[in-house]
């Protein structure tokens, strides 16, 4: 079989990191950023998502490019759903239509 | 159809529409990515959505915020990210036929994803008893105890609380279903180094409940925390 078999080591690593950055994120909430608490949270739930998905997920070691395609795809589609959507909410009041 | 012997086994779980279990393996794994994407997109639904709401009111999400249980959220995030070792180990154990470590792994992560269902149910009867479950009961009192101007808003962020974490709590749910239908044939050996597919895809499944979980643990748990 073509399947990559990645060793315990490696995924009790990803695990352990996992768990800092979970206390990492829990620890930094506390510290006021000053509007940048979002966007750390938001980094370093990536951070925790990414490593799920090139891991555990074996993305790092899938040979079947179309999923790899299909994996972005799904990423790239929640960007247009987040970013299109805040252009619109965040610009309602830039000009001073009544009722918007 | 079920074979002791591994290789009889891995021949008859080739579907006679496949040319070798190598074309069948990426066939299934490709199937399962593309459900995984439908499951990008209707979860993407509710984050959007609470994206919007929360810029429009950032005041009552911090206070709604508030109502949860740092500690039981910190907690089950644990206890996802372990369950989810215990998976890919169990992955692991598959594809090097290691029978004995596959059920081992699988009933951790079952009794992983117990626990976290456990510490969500403790949870729900919590904000049940504070009356923080959206409708007819539903109360938000100001610092005083009188009733709240924004009970309105805080209804929405408790409604996006209970879509998000409920439907996650429903994969959880289907995901203990899924992994006791595999433990269940790994233990009647149905599995070997050359055809472990479900386990795979299963795993597949649980990583991303558990990327589901890793998102909703900031967004609801811990904006609040640095407002006292």
């Amino acid at each position: 079989m073509s399947e990559a078999i990645v060793s315990r080591r490696k995924y009790v690593i990803i695990w352990a990191a996992l768990l800092v950055l979970t206390a990492l994120t829990a620890t930094v909430s506390e510290i006021e950023l000053g509007g940048f608490n979002a966007p750390v949270a938001m980094a370093i739930a990536c951070t925790k998502a990414l490593l799920v998905a090139l891991v555990f997920m074996h993305l790092r070691y899938e040979r079947s490019k179309i999923v790899i395609v299909w994996a972005i795809a799904g990423l790239f589609w929640l960007l247009i759903l987040f970013l299109l959507s805040l252009t619109d909410y965040l610009t309602r009041g830039y000009m001073n239509i009544p009722g918007r | 159809m079920r074979a002791n012997d591994s290789n009889q086994g891995a021949a008859a779980a080739l579907q006679h529409h496949f040319a070798n279990l190598e074309q069948q393996r990426e066939t299934a794994t490709l199937g399962m990515w593309v459900f995984l994407l439908t499951e990008v997109m209707f979860f993407g639904g509710m984050f959007a959505g609470y994206l919007i709401y929360r810029v429009a009111y950032p005041a009552v999400f911090i206070a709604g915020s508030r109502r949860m249980e740092f500690w039981a959220g910190t907690a089950n995030t644990v206890i996802l990210l372990t369950s989810s070792l215990t998976m890919v180990l169990g992955v692991w154990a598959a594809q090097v036929g290691r029978r004995k470590l596959l059920v081992l792994f699988l009933v951790l992560t079952l009794l992983f994803g117990i626990g976290f269902l456990g510490i969500k149910a403790y949870e729900y009867h919590h904000h049940w008893l504070d009356h923080n479950v959206p409708g007819p009961s539903f109360q938000w009192l100001d610092s005083q105890g009188q009733p709240a101007p924004d009970a309105r808003e805080a209804q929405i962020f408790f409604s996006l609380y209970f879509a998000m974490t409920g439907f996650h709590a429903l994969h959880m749910v289907i995901g203990l279903g899924l992994v006791s239908f595999i433990l269940y044939h790994a233990l009647r050996g149905s599995y070997s180094p050359a055809y472990h597919t479900p386990v795979e895809n299963v795993g597949l499944y649980w990583h991303f409940v558990d990327i589901v979980w890793i998102f909703l643990y900031p967004l609801l748990y811990l904006i609040s925390k640095r407002h006292g």
